[in-house]
């Protein structure tokens, strides 16, 4: 790490502290990395390899096959199941999230209306409040009608996303002059004209972030439907990484059997589990950190 | 107008955010038969002989946590911002971020396998502390530091990321200038970043205590994964959870959701209220 700037010598403290620096560095990135990189070469091994071998040597193709094997033949194909409802759970959250985030968002930022100030408070509070703490009052609301277990018991509250609104409305209320908005009004246009003709085509950057946040956050969640879909038939991969586990023999003894699952058949469905947000991560860093530092940049 | 463009949003507020929190509410000051009970419910979960035991756990998680989080989060955005050479210095942000998409079950399981003595990465170092076998690796009293570690390893990165933007909105005149007074690099860190850092620290601070009150899906895989050494009622979620499921008594349930909902909700308005971080106009 050079710190040294215009020619100026560092001294010994500086020299140090860049080592020390390094070190720590060093530290974590071992920290971070190990667990990702030795859960990537765990799927091509055999359960056999997984234990003798060292640690940080590939397998080879073939075991890497023959775990997706065993991986996709687990209760007559379960996995495949599971992903696709996650598919499905996030992609319909996606999707309202969007319908109702991007109007919202921008109503809020350049409209005025009773309310409005109440919506927007509201707004924030639930923004900062960890997700997880309104799925116990949500299951037992949804319980007293009845609509347990059905997909949409997951996919409509991951659609209230007050996230997105939020993000909406920064965006509208700082990159959008009124000025435009009015001269479209001038021109004859209606309020509805105005946000599909002037406010939308201008909003896709907002559009495509709200849409990966909501995604990654639906994909990712465990309690919601955890709490929601008692039959396996409806879990989301999230969920069905539990019954897996659970059939497991090297961490759940009393599970060996037919239908016992191998570690690194375990570990290949732990990959699969995050492969979609992984990707949505490595392509979109910085998209992604623009959304998270959206809500403070305002000194 | 306008209210049609926050109708749909409005409606999904009303049914998943102020609806379940007024239903939960009802819930817990009423008995099964609909009728008022007082505080009883209440009374009944927190003398519940679980629900102590259950505070301490998610008390001594958080407390480490989040001196880890606090101290080594501050610490590593400004030795990655010292970096000058910027592939170096975007690699290594891209590093601790990515373990952030393995949330939740994902990023537990890896850590199981990490934790597992015959199988894992670190086999070797947890025979050298002394641990030979998964079941000695999660006894209780691990528990808390275990937590932490997956949580830390899923959500510094994020944190670092931001308090690294945070410092590049320090102006480099700032710096210069300090430097030209003859302050050192721990100086310029103490003495600038830190103060500058420091909303962003307690806003960090404040989000994780909330969302670390809410411990679930951690030890109800680990309670799953050993056969129930690690009790399936180790966090206050858990007991919330167990009373609904288990129990069928939703009054219980919602007694404690609402004690863990009251928790998330001060610590949010007050950030909101208090304002600074947020734009509300």
């Amino acid at each position: 790490m050079p710190t040294t700037r215009a020619g100026r010598p560092a001294g010994v403290t500086g020299r140090s502290g860049r080592a020390i620096g390094t070190a720590v560095v060093a530290i974590f990135v071992l920290f971070f990395l190990i667990p990702m990189a030795w859960l990537l070469l765990a799927t091509t091994k055999s359960a056999r390899g997984l234990t003798v071998g060292s640690p940080f040597t590939p397998g080879t193709l073939g075991d890497l096959g023959r775990n997706w094997e065993q991986l996709f033949a687990f209760q007559d194909g379960a996995v495949t199941l599971w992903v696709g409802n996650s598919a499905l759970y996030a992609a319909g959250a996606l999707v309202i999230t969007v319908i109702a985030s991007i109007p919202a968002g921008y109503a809020m930022a350049l409209t005025r209306f009773r309310f409005r100030r109440l919506l927007l408070v509201i707004t924030l509070i639930v923004m900062l409040i960890p997700n997880t703490a309104l799925v116990l009052p949500i299951f037992l609301e949804l319980n007293s009608v009845g609509l347990i277990g059905s997909p949409l018991s997951v996919i409509l509250p991951m659609s209230f996303f007050p996230f997105g609104v939020y993000l909406t409305y920064i965006y509208f209320s700082t990159s959008i002059p009124r000025d435009l908005l009015s001269a479209a009004r001038i021109d004859g246009c209606t309020e509805l004209q105005v946000f599909t003709r002037v406010a939308l085509p201008l909003a896709a950057p907002i559009v495509a972030l709200v849409a990966f946040f909501s995604f990654v956050q639906s994909w990712n969640n465990f309690f919601l439907p955890f709490v929601m879909l008692p039959s396996s038939d409806g879990y989301p991969i999230q969920v069905g990484l539990t019954s897996l586990l659970a059939s497991t023999p090297a961490f759940n003894p009393s599970s060996a059997g037919s239908e016992s699952v191998q570690l690194p058949t375990l570990a290949l469905a732990t990959v699969i589990s995050v492969l979609p947000v992984l990707i949505v991560f490595l392509f979109s860093q910085r998209f992604l950190v623009a959304g998270m530092t959206a809500g403070g940049t305002k000194e | 107008m306008s209210y049609a463009f926050i109708a749909l949003y409005a409606v999904l507020t009303v049914a998943f955010g102020i609806l379940p929190a007024l239903y939960a509410l009802y819930l817990a000051f009423t008995d099964a038969e609909g009728g008022f009970a007082g505080v009883g419910n209440f009374t009944k979960v927190v003398g519940d002989f679980r629900f102590m035991p259950a505070v301490g756990h998610v008390a001594l998680y958080l407390a480490i946590w989040l001196v880890a989080l606090v101290v080594l989060v501050t610490l590593l955005a400004i030795v990655v911002h010292a970096v000058a050479v910027r592939w170096v210095s975007s690699t290594l942000r891209l590093i601790f971020y990515l373990p952030g998409a393995l949330a939740g079950a994902s990023s537990v399981l890896l850590w199981l396998f990490v934790l597992d003595p015959a199988a894992g990465p670190i086999g070797g170092l947890l025979h050298l502390l002394g641990f030979d076998s998964f079941v000695e690796v999660i006894v209780p009293a691990n528990l808390p530091p275990i937590f932490a570690v997956i949580a830390f390893w899923t959500g510094a990165g994020g944190w670092i990321v931001i308090m690294y933007g945070a410092l590049n909105n320090i102006s480099a005149d700032v710096i210069e200038a300090a430097r030209m007074d003859g302050a050192g690099r721990i100086q310029i860190a103490w003495r600038i970043q830190l103060p500058l850092l420091r909303k962003w620290i307690s806003y960090m601070g404040i989000m994780s205590l909330a969302a670390g009150t809410q411990l679930f899906v951690e030890p109800q895989l680990l309670s799953q994964a050993s056969n129930a050494i690690v009790p399936n009622d180790y966090s206050l979620n858990q007991l919330a959870y167990q009373y609904a499921f288990q129990q069928n008594d939703f009054n219980g349930a919602a007694a404690i959701s609402l004690l863990l909902l009251a928790i998330a909700l001060a610590l949010s308005a007050v950030f909101v209220l208090r304002g600074g971080l947020f734009e509300k106009d």
